[in-house]
């Protein structure tokens, strides 16, 4: 696997690996950020993507030219272990009533019924491939390609907290009220970010999650946002 | 007894801020922190403050502050009229703050961003170990949001930190500033003409910029091939071009993940003058190489042990 290790700025590394959305790809970034992670380099942040670790580090602590071959050393060689071991999450649903503002748009899209596109999300295992955008919030992949409706002409200017969204072959939960473009489908009672929580952040790249469905009763009942 | 200020009028946007929220990028948890980080710590050491102490970013139009207790206070970074009750407070160095006096904003003569620090720091709630300010994610002091009427600031112990000699305040830039770039990791995606635009030409501050980023107005940048990457971690200074060509240069408050290729990166040590311009002004490129990027950072850094305006003359009474 072809790996690439990039000054991003004078601050930053990028290592690059093929550019496919890929589960491969990916656990080997993961490794390789744990790698960087264990090393003794003066790292203050690493950023897994699709297809990439974003290192950073504090430009004035070391020699750059030392960072940069210590960090191709450590994306040539992989840690040997059979791939990053990740959290297996389930995460209730609910689909219901107000909860799924966009399931008739992306029932036209799949040319079936909301029932179906339902059937059709829960019945699947998603992994994490990337936390980014804000606070906790999981870029999961890959969606039935039959309701991989792609982003939304006009993005939503608030998105409400907690919505489960499709977009493009991917799915996330909303951990904040942020403008969005993808089509809401469902509602999780559970923040992907808790500060106050004793794990904060209920995703980390390679987890696998699945989805729970829930009754509009049950969501009122666990809801953590305050809308019950 | 603990002093505070309390919020009389907030300005036109104050957040309180620190050297921002690191370790947690891998969870999508943005830096944040101070637009200008150069001007943030010369204030921080003027007053003998811890390097990671918080302290207030004011933005164009300051706030009104009231002081319950005697605190001391600095002004570093834009230059905006500040006063203590009616007297005129001096920039880059300490000032005294009497217990039921005023801190007031006025004129705006050069720059965007004050830092109005305090002896002791702002000793308001730390999330994931940082005071920052993150407006979008609403994270931080305050529930993440910029200041409001009624606020109240809780001063840190004001300890024996001894004031540090005052360094050299940040050239601010007049209209607009010229600030240094180095190729970014997606320069290959974008067209030699593209390159050759952004280093000749002059972009002007859209009115729809803020602390995340600068949309810049001005040429467009054409890519080879398409405008969109598979999401990957955004260090704060890249230029980022979506397929409209519109370049958006990231500053404090951007995402952890973009997912536009970007041509070029501010440098670490211009990015204080990027972070000083407004709406309206003009901003031009310079390419230099990673290696004269670092010696422009270590310079930059000796600035803040070089004598400054301040070193002879002690602390002022007002």
């Amino acid at each position: 696997m072809d790996v690439r290790v990039l000054p991003a700025g004078d601050a930053a590394w990028l290592i690059e690996l093929p550019e496919r959305i890929d589960v491969e790809v990916n656990e080997r970034a993961i490794r390789i950020a744990r790698a960087v992670e264990g090393s003794s380099l003066p790292i203050t942040d690493l950023v897994v993507g699709y297809r990439s670790v974003m290192v950073f580090v504090d430009p004035l602590s070391a020699d750059a030219e030392e960072i940069e071959k210590r960090l191709r050393e450590l994306s040539a060689a992989p840690a040997e272990s059979g791939g990053p071991d990740g959290a297996i999450v389930e995460v209730p649903v609910c689909y219901d009533g107000p909860y799924g503002p966009d399931l008739g748009d992306v029932a036209a899209f799949a040319k079936c019924s909301a029932p179906e596109v339902i059937a059709l999300h829960l019945g699947r295992q998603y992994r994490v491939f990337v936390v980014g955008f804000v606070p906790g919030f999981a870029y999961m992949a890959s969606v039935d390609p039959r309701i991989a409706a792609p982003r939304r002409s006009s993005p939503r200017l608030k998105v409400p907290p907690g919505s489960v969204a499709v977009a493009a072959g991917q799915t996330g939960i909303y951990p904040a009220e942020t403008p969005g473009g993808w089509s809401l489908i469902g509602r999780c009672p559970v923040r992907p970010y808790d500060p106050d929580r004793k794990k904060p952040f209920l995703f980390h790249p390679g987890d696998r999650v699945s989805f729970r469905r829930i009754s509009e009763s049950d969501y009122r009942g666990m809801t953590e946002w305050g809308d019950a | 007894m603990t002093a505070t200020l309390t919020v009389v009028k907030p300005g036109m946007l104050t957040t309180v801020q620190d050297l921002g929220r690191r370790g947690y990028q891998g969870l999508g948890v943005p830096v944040s922190g101070p637009m200008d980080p150069y001007s943030h710590r010369l204030a921080n050491q003027i007053l003998g403050n811890d390097r990671m102490a918080a302290a207030l970013e004011i933005t164009l139009m300051g706030p009104e502050l009231a002081a319950q207790g005697d605190v001391t206070c600095a002004v570093t970074g834009a230059e905006i009229d500040v006063m203590v009750d009616s007297t005129p407070a001096p920039r880059n160095r300490p000032f005294a703050v009497p217990s039921g006096s005023h801190i007031k904003c006025g004129a705006r003569h050069k720059g965007a961003r004050l830092t109005l620090a305090v002896q002791g720091g702002l000793d308001v709630p730390a999330t994931l170990g940082s005071r920052a300010t993150h407006l979008v994610s609403r994270m931080g002091p305050f529930g993440g949001r910029s200041l409001r009427t009624g606020d109240i600031l809780p001063v840190g112990h004001q300890g024996d930190g001894a004031p540090v000699a005052s360094g050299k305040p940040l050239p601010l830039p007049d209209g607009g500033a010229r600030v240094r770039i180095v190729a970014a990791v997606h320069r290959d995606r974008f067209t030699d003409d593209a390159w050759g635009l952004i280093v000749r030409a002059r972009y002007t501050i859209s009115p729809q910029s803020n602390r995340m980023g600068y949309r810049l107005d001005g040429p467009t940048l054409e890519h080879r091939g398409a405008a969109d990457i598979l999401s990957e971690g955004m260090p704060i200074g890249a230029i980022q071009v979506p397929s409209s060509g519109q370049p958006i240069l990231l500053l404090a408050e951007c995402a952890t993940t973009g997912g536009y290729a970007t041509i070029a990166n501010v440098i670490t040590a211009d990015l204080p003058v990027a972070g000083q311009l407004a709406p309206g002004d003009w901003i031009a490129f310079d390419p230099c190489t990673h290696a004269e990027a670092r010696a422009a950072l270590r310079e930059r850094e000796a600035g803040l042990t070089e004598a400054g305006p301040g070193a002879d003359r002690g602390r002022t009474r007002v």
